[in-house]
């Protein structure tokens, strides 16, 4: 098991390799730099542009640059951010408690919502609760995150003026009070995201459990006289969970990237928001950190994925 | 109107037939800036009228938290090295500078005692340097006093070229001495009639030498203080998340009494212009937002829930279509649109004239801007016209036909003008953005009944306005006969504003398209005028010779001013926010108040 894990990390480090290759390249190639807006100022002139260019190592080859990058990153100096002169590390952990925060709650919100409706629609297939939950899920899938976002805004925010819908991350209360702000803010964000991977999840689990179900083995379960929920439970759910674990495990780092938009609109300082406003304001080292983190997260969730499998399925094993 | 004009025209001040305002408006429609116009009343003997401050509370602190929203939050806390507006914003909760400009165009003391005058010997005669006479018992937020050795540390800051600042501009060309504990010398290495450059406004904010002192030079992102900032400020720093949220609390012992209002502040950043008009206007998260770039129709229905207003300041950024001069379609020493050609049609003034008239700048503004963009003359403006209070530029469809059939353009027989063989065809371009879109579809409309086919092109906003040199489609290469966009004029003086038609200034393969002059349009008297204003002192005469470069330039029709787009905030209805469109919008955040 260990070296398994073993041998699966050392292969993700040239995959890593090529990724922050690939990522630098084109960020290199994209026109434009942090001084744009300088550029546009007629009472800066254009040397002070050019030498702030020059005092950041933008003029240097592509080459050059990248190498100066990949040594400092393995030192781990993250760099620092050209726009607002402080390090990327720094302003990451700045924003990383919220991104947990809001994308954490929303996955189990997403799963509180999947799992129950999806065995119990799959336990009952073309029943009644099954065709509204699928109907639902339906829904909720097909309607992109900004939409929703800005329905529930309209809603919520402008029409019954129950829910704020700009998101803090400083909230000057104490107590009890800034637990009931702080829900009051995060509500929108987190359902509107927990809600659209519920729906897509539902019927994951849904079709999963379907196929678990009519199994001889669990024929077998009931007629030993197991009752409905042991069966269920122990017997399909289990089985069923493999390909939804992978699936969840594979989705996580999407969910960062979907959280951008989410994040945009509702102005949560996370993560996602972070890289938007970075890739406006084409801060380079803020945008190389923040994607190459997300490619770490993928290759990471894939080998979490692969390790659940053997805890799942005995059969599966990595010795 | 010609230096006489203006000088009759100053007479009538003096006598009160026409009143400062007045005034200021006229030369603001002849396209100088409000303080420009200020500065010509100053140096006539007419004395600056004493703000009225409307600020009523009548004791520090007690106004609870205001909250304001920039959708482009502030990334750095450090005035020199604030790249854009946002950032200046943000530093200017917690540092001033010496002083600040008025919605007027007038000097308003922030840090300095007074504003430095001809009167009262601030001014040197031979305009080669400038004193500053600074507030007596101004203290940094930890307690340390404020004095000219702080002011003189700026100025050392601000030119090494180590340091990296963004305001270097201001400083390096200066000499900055001390004269006592809390008087300064700017001096000049040529007699400059701007003199309010550096420490004022937006490049004045002045950083505390003691925190500084070791980060001058190659250290300077080390300094602590980059990231809490310690001014001198109404609000005390407390909190910053860059690209998120600044906070700040009351100063109490803000060298103004009675101020500020509020006892703690948050600028909250990220998200759109509309959503943070929603903020304000419709659900009252908030107390003001920055710059929200709105259409009108929507601003006005967000009005109508009665929680705020748009507030509309007139500024000087002028959405115009720049017409070029060269020939974008012919590829000489490596470039297109180069100076050393002349364009095939353009070139006829006929052309211009009746494209001029083709742009039904009405239009624009009743069915797109609304009140964010006003219908303009201005830019560059025929005084004439002004004069006769015909304020109304024309469009006329009939005239422009009449002014091309004249010059021989006969119309084909798909209704497409030519002469020699040449069709009256031009490619218009502009970034993608649903106004500029509408407005293009307008002019395309009214040129194809004069008989001139124009193709749209619409280029990305990240790629139009950037300086990528590789790419053919940024606004200063020009690859194309006539382009629309917006040009800023917040700067108080005309000057640097104004070389955008010098010779020397044309975007060219040489200087990397990072010359001013985009259009390309050349003129020896131009430059000759323009070099004259830099050294000119009488401010009369200086005006004189900027209306002059103004006349050149819109007879030739280098560009077509299409709409003037104020500065437009989100302001709730009991906030009262002083706003100024020669300054940022923090100008006078001190006088910020709530109503009861």
């Amino acid at each position: 098991m260990g070296r398994y894990v073993l041998r699966r990390l050392l292969i993700a480090l040239p995959s890593l390799i090529g990724i922050s290759i690939v990522l630098f390249a084109v960020l290199a190639l994209a026109p434009g730099d942090p001084f744009e807006e300088l550029a546009t100022n007629p009472n800066v002139p254009a040397e002070v542009r050019a030498n702030l260019r020059a005092k950041f190592g933008l003029d240097d080859p592509v080459a050059l640059r990248y190498v100066r990058w990949s040594a400092a990153m393995m030192n781990g100096d993250w760099g620092f951010s050209f726009v607002s002169r402080i390090d990327v590390d720094q302003l990451i952990l700045q924003r990383l408690p919220v991104t947990l925060f809001v994308i954490g709650s929303s996955q189990v919100l997403a799963l509180l919502i999947a799992l129950p409706i999806g065995v119990y629609a799959a336990t009952r297939p073309y029943s009644l609760f099954d065709q509204i939950a699928n109907t639902f899920a339906f829904i909720g899938f097909s309607l992109p995150t900004f939409f929703t976002g800005i329905l529930f805004i309209l809603v919520f925010s402008i029409q019954l003026d129950w829910l704020p819908f700009v998101y803090r991350s400083d909230i000057a209360e104490t107590g009890w009070r800034w637990w009931w702000e702080h829900g009051k803010q995060a509500l929108m964000p987190i359902a509107v995201l927990g809600l659209f991977q519920g729906a897509s999840w539902t019927r994951y689990v849904r079709s999963a459990v379907l196929d678990v179900i009519r199994l001889d083995y669990v024929t077998t379960a009931r007629s030993k006289g197991l009752g409905e929920i042991a069966v269920v439970v122990k017997h399909v759910v289990r089985n069923a969970l493999i390909p939804v674990v992978t699936l969840v495990a594979l989705q996580m780092p999407a969910i960062f990237g979907g959280a951008i938009v989410t994040e945009q609109i509702f102005r949560v300082p996370g993560i996602g928001s972070l890289l938007i406003s970075s890739i406006l304001a084409n801060d380079t080292p803020v945008i190389m950190a923040v994607t190459f983190v997300f490619s770490c997260l993928v290759i990471l969730f894939n080998l979490l994925a692969d390790l659940l499998y053997g805890w799942l399925d005995p059969r599966i094993s990595y010795s | 109107m010609d230096e006489n004009g203006l000088r009759q025209l100053i007479g009538e001040v003096k006598r009160g037939r026409v009143t400062r305002r007045q005034f200021m408006q006229r030369m603001v429609g002849l396209g100088l800036t409000a303080p420009l116009a200020a500065q010509m009343l100053a140096y006539s003997g007419i004395a600056q009228a004493q703000a009225k401050s409307a600020y009523k509370p009548t004791k520090r602190g007690g106004g609870g938290a205001l909250k304001v929203l920039w959708w482009q939050g502030a990334t750095l806390l450090n005035p020199h090295f604030a790249v854009g507006t946002k950032d200046q914003e943000g530093s200017r909760i917690f540092y001033e500078p010496l002083a600040a400009w008025d919605p007027d165009g007038n000097l308003v003391p922030i840090l300095a005692a007074e504003i430095p005058s001809i009167q009262n010997g601030g001014l040197a005669a031979d305009g080669k340097s400038v004193t500053w006479k600074l507030k007596k018992g101004v203290q940094w937020h930890d307690g340390k006093p404020f004095t000219a050795d702080d002011v003189v540390f700026n100025w050392e800051y601000s030119s090494d070229p180590a340091t990296a600042t963004v305001t270097i501009g201001s400083y390096q060309d200066i000499k900055v001495e001390k004269l006592d504990s809390h008087t300064v010398r700017v001096r000049f290495s040529k007699p400059t009639p701007f003199w309010a450059d550096a420490f004022v406004s937006t490049r004045g904010m002045i950083i505390p030498k003691h925190l500084f002192e070791t980060y001058k030079g190659g250290k300077s992102r080390e300094a602590p203080t980059n990231l809490k900032p310690i001014g001198t400020g109404p609000y005390k720093f407390v909190d910053f998340k860059p690209g998120d949220m600044v906070r700040g609390q009351i100063n109490t012992a803000y060298h103004e009494p009675n101020r500020p209002y509020f006892d703690t502040i948050e600028m909250k950043g990220g998200g759109d212009a509309v959503s943070a008009a929603r903020a304000v206007m419709q659900t009252g998260e908030f107390d003001y937002a920055w710059n929200v770039q709105v259409e009108d129709e929507i601003l006005l229905r967000m009005e109508k829930d009665g929680r705020g207003r748009a507030d509309i300041v007139a500024g000087g950024n002028i959405e115009f279509i720049a017409v070029n001069s060269t020939d974008p379609w012919t590829e000489v020493d490596g470039e297109r649109s180069s100076a050393k050609t002349k364009h095939p049609l353009l070139s006829d003034p006929a052309v211009r004239d009746a494209l001029n008239l083709l742009v039904d700048r009405q239009a624009v503004q009743d069915h797109i801007y609304g009140r964010t963009g006003v219908a303009t003359r201005n830019f560059l403006n025929n005084p004439e016209r002004f004069r006769s209070k015909n304020t109304n530029w024309e469009f006329s469809v009939e005239k422009a036909n009449q002014a091309l059939e004249a010059a021989g353009w006969k119309r084909g027989s798909d209704g497409i003008r030519a002469k020699d063989g040449r069709k009256l065809k031009f490619v218009f371009q502009t970034s993608i953005n649903a106004p500029r879109q509408k407005t293009q579809a307008i002019i395309k409309q009214a040129c194809q009944k004069a008989g001139i086919e124009l193709e749209l092109k619409a280029v990305t906003a990240s790629v139009f306005f950037s300086s990528d040199v590789g790419n053919p489609d940024t606004y200063t290469k020009f690859y194309c006969d006539l382009e629309m966009y917006t040009t800023t004029m917040t700067q108080p003086d005309p000057q640097v504003f104004m070389d955008q038609f010098c010779s020397w200034q044309i975007a060219t393969k040489e200087n990397k398209w990072q010359g001013r002059n985009i259009s390309r349009w050349r003129s020896d008297e131009y430059d000759k005028a323009w070099r004259a204003a830099e050294n000119e002192l009488d401010p009369v005469k200086r005006a004189a010779l900027f209306m002059r470069m103004n006349d050149l330039a819109i007879e030739a029709r280098a560009v077509i001013p299409v709409v003037f787009r104020p500065r437009v905030s989100a302001v709730s209805n009991k906030l009262r926010a002083p706003l100024s469109g020669w300054d940022i919008d923090f100008w006078l955040l001190k006088d910020w108040y709530r109503e009861a």
